[in-house]
């Protein structure tokens, strides 16, 4: 085995770890960093966020106004301590990218140009054209080149965290070239790996969002918080669940069902407004919940478009003429015409839900610290307590560089005062975990990878979606749990070390078997509706008297193979106490989009 | 799903194999299926053992360039069914690359040439976040902006017969970089990156054959950074004569 020492090591080379990074650099040269993916960075999922990155810029707009907008639109389940942090540094965040050359479009007088976005009562979402997850991750991976004290390790794929008496004390990995086990002792972790959507068949993730990171920590002891909340959103493409972004409603794209009706109007987000002249919180600007929580109910009601790649809503740009849908869109006219065989000029495009994102993650606090000392985590693997139970889009982005950044600052602190532990101490349980990887590798069980991940992501898809009720979840609890038993009975076909993507996808397999589970069990235990997470037969309505908290998820110690037991935390309120969210004609402050 | 087409897979596994060999393989397809999820298919219900890169499926992240019938294309968008005439699909790893394994090519260079052109905005006088942004009119971006669309799928090295010839060529995509940079209006760092766009394996080691843009997925246009780079460096060794005609260092 291969041992490297570092002072930071984070794991994942997206918009939060390359931010991170970048941060740690800065806060002490000093510092050895090491940046270690499975894939090169410009890969990482963040290249495919299309629709902008929220921070206030506008004159009428106030970052108390992105405050309730962010609480209210996770049904009261942020940390409100954290929302004001995040919106009073969401923009200095979002011109640091534009000082470090992000391509941001503009208005004619050359300032920074904003659009709409679902669930924000203002126009405070910074656009790269539709590509701006894109040319935010190519933007901090190209600056990212400029400190010498950042390392990388591309395509090493991180298996294990290493903790000793008490401490997080570096990672294991797999060098995917060669197949060689990788001891990285640190003084600091960072975990910044991302979501987890691969949990579910009909998602808008790439292949690579395997929740790795949130496995790994879970696996040592750190809770898994509000899992249940898993966002769908609202436009797929059917079949591939490829993203088409909430901009194009943004732009005045309107959602219409198999009669050509304007059926969000039915389900609180109306009135109706005029195609093209969307009003904001209103119709397709309502939040991801609700205008997914709505196609749910067309469907019961035999009111969806018919496709070869299953039913569907029409999201129709037509009216936006092709000069708009060009200048603002042409990624998704691009994917429409590639995917789905339509140019949004002339036909409206089908979609339905997807599930996109994990509200919930590994456990930190405020400031990004686990409950392990020297672990930290941000971004869309992390709970930081931003999203409640139901994130509004473009906040993902803004928070890849706001906790980000904390992160990469609060472990060059924690690096600066640290010692490393020495890589003889951690020899054993490495080799500990080695030794378990290579039984997997050369496992000849009758159950294969494959088989087991599509099992699991159907059942996630059929009993954790946008409805859940006990009898399903409960089904799903238990048909984990038998996965997990055919799981240790896998057999791979390929034993070979080099680039063996085999054995690597049985153990993403085996991490998300883990996440799926927190999940399930999650879900289970939070008897009430609140955003994402929506239980219409037996508790249809939010319960704040018991469930105004967070779930954790963690391991069961004494039997790691068990379901996980859950705990609850209190949410942190400040200035907004629990109320109705309002959106459409119940919202009487709102004003069309200018 | 009744219909099938024949695919050439080109494989090889560096512990037991000396040199690349051919497999066979039948794969179902209805109208959608792109190339991407045939190897997926094949993978999940053929042969496990198969190796190659893939995430977005949706031409963004420019992991899964392979070579499809001899052409540098992405997996994620070419389609089986643009291949019924030609009745079958050979599919190996990215030309001009060295092979890891089966399908996945050893980008080391292409990454190692954009990370060498100083690929950020260098600013001569950085101004204070406080200070807000800089102004930059869409005319402005829209001189550099197809030239930051560049995924790195290294699609344009896989065609380039220079880049086949000779690795330390920079090639299109970090040429491409460089040029984006130069090209922005906020960007103060031209001097510097016209030291390696000048140099040897720079702009002019390009013969303009031009496939570098036919196969690229994103419509980059590399071989017009090419050109405007070879521009710029002519002008840039005027102007050096122009100033000091006695020695062209450091004009």
């Amino acid at each position: 085995m291969q041992s490297r020492q570092t002072d930071i090591v984070i794991i994942g080379g997206g918009g939060a770890g390359l931010r991170a990074a970048i941060a740690a650099a800065e806060a002490n040269p000093s510092l050895h960093i090491t940046l270690v993916s499975k894939v090169y960075p410009m890969r990482s999922h963040t290249v495919a966020a299309e629709g902008g990155c929220a921070g206030v810029v506008q004159d009428h707009d106030s970052t108390q106004d992105h405050f309730e907008d962010t609480v209210s639109g996770g049904d009261w389940l942020c940390d409100q301590d954290v929302v004001e942090y995040f919106v009073e540094h969401a923009t200095e965040e979002n011109l640091q990218l534009e000082h470090w050359g992000c391509p941001w479009s503009r208005k004619p007088s050359g300032h920074v140009n904003v659009r709409a976005f679902g669930g924000m009562r203002t126009e405070r979402t910074w656009f790269a054209a539709d590509k701006s997850g894109f040319h935010i991750l190519h933007t901090l991976f190209q600056t990212s080149l400029k400190y010498p004290s950042i390392h990388r390790c591309d395509e090493f794929f991180c298996t294990d965290l290493l903790v000793e008496a008490g401490r997080c004390a570096g990672v294991q990995a797999i060098e995917m070239r060669t197949g060689d086990h990788v001891l990285i002792s640190a003084k600091a972790v960072i975990i910044a790996t991302g979501g987890a959507a691969r949990v579910y068949r009909h998602n808008t993730n790439g292949g690579i969002v395997t929740g790795d990171g949130m496995a790994m920590a879970y696996r040592q002891g750190v809770p898994l918080r509000d899992m249940e909340f898993v966002q769908y959103h609202p436009t797929g493409l059917p079949g591939s669940g490829i993203l088409i972004t909430e901009a194009a409603r943004g732009e005045g794209g309107v959602l219409t069902n198999r009669d050509g009706y304007r059926y969000l109007q039915d389900y609180g987000l109306g009135p109706e407004t005029p195609p093209g002249s969307p009003k904001n919180k209103t119709m397709e600007l309502g939040p991801r919940d609700k205008v997914s929580q709505a196609f749910w109910h067309e469907m019961q009601k035999g009111r969806l478009v018919e496709t070869d790649q299953g039913d569907a809503v029409n999201l129709d740009l037509r009216h936006l003429g092709e000069k708009r849908i060009n200048e603002r869109l042409p990624f998704i006219r691009s994917l429409a015409q590639t995917y789905a065989g339509v140019d949004p000029v002339t036909a409206p495009i089908p979609v339905r839900p997807a599930a996109h994102y994990t509200m919930g993650g590994i456990q930190t606090d405020s400031r990004t610290q686990t409950r392990l000392p020297g672990l930290f985590a941000a971004g869309e693997c992390a709970s930081v307590g931003l999203h409640g139970a139901n994130r509004l889009g473009s906040n993902s982005l803004a928070e890849l560089s706001v906790f980000g950044r904390v992160a990469g600052e609060q472990a060059a602190q924690f690096a600066a005062q640290a010692d490393l532990v020495s890589a003889a101490a951690l020899e054993a349980q490495a080799a500990e975990h080695c030794s378990r990887w290579e039984a997997l590798r050369t496992a000849n069980g009758p159950e294969r990878t494959s088989e087991i991940r599509d099992a699991m992501v159907n059942i996630m898809d059929r009993c954790i979606g946008i409805y859940r009720n006990e009898p399903d979840m409960r089904s799903a609890g238990e048909e984990l749990a038998e996965l997990k038993l055919r799981y240790r009975e896998i057999g791979l076909a390929d034993d070979s070390r080099a680039f063996n993507t085999e054995w690597l996808y049985a153990i993403e397999l085996g991490f998300l078997l883990d996440v799926a589970e927190a999940m399930t069990h999650a879900a289970l235990a939070r008897r009430e509706s609140r955003g994402s997470h929506q239980r219409a037969d037996d508790y249809p309505d939010r319960d704040d008297t018991r469930f105004l908290k967070h779930s954790l998820a963690s391991v069961e110690r004494a039997n790691p193979e068990s379901a996980p037991t859950i705990d609850w935390q209190d949410v942190v309120i400040t200035r907004s106490p629990p109320a109705v969210r309002r959106y459409g004609g119940q919202d009487t402050s709102l004003k069309e989009v200018s | 799903m009744s219909q099938t087409i024949r695919i050439q897979l080109e494989r090889y596994r560096p512990e037991e194999d000396s040199e690349p060999w051919q497999q066979t393989v039948e794969v179902p397809y209805h109208r959608d299926t792109s190339v991407l999820d045939a190897l997926n298919y094949i993978k999940d219900h053929v042969d496990p053992s198969l190796s190659y890169r893939w995430s977005c499926r949706m031409a963004i992240c420019g992991s899964c360039g392979v070579m499809i019938n001899d052409e540098p294309r992405l997996g994620c968008k070419t389609f089986l069914r643009e291949y019924l005439d030609a009745g079958e699909l050979r599919v190996r790893a990215m030309d001009n690359f060295p092979i890891e394994r089966d399908l996945i090519a050893d980008i080391g260079g292409l990454v190692g040439h954009i990370e060498s052109v100083d690929p950020f905005l260098i600013v001569d006088a950085e101004r204070p976040l406080s200070e807000g942004e800089n102004l930059q009119t869409p005319l402005q971006l829209e001189r550099y902006e197809a030239f930051s669309e560049c995924i790195n799928c290294g699609l344009c090295y896989a065609a380039c017969p220079q880049f086949g010839r000779n690795p330390q060529f920079l090639g299109p995509a970090a040429i491409t970089l460089a040029q984006r940079y130069n090209l922005d209006s906020r960007d103060d760092g031209t001097p510097r990156r016209l030291a390696y766009l000048n140099a040897e394996e720079g702009v002019w080691s390009c013969t303009f054959v031009g496939y570098c843009s036919e196969v690229c997925p994103k419509a980059v246009d590399p071989a017009a950074a090419i050109n405007q780079g070879k521009v710029s460096s002519t002008l840039d060794f005027v102007q050096r004569r122009a100033v000091d005609p006695v020695s062209t260092e450091d004009g």
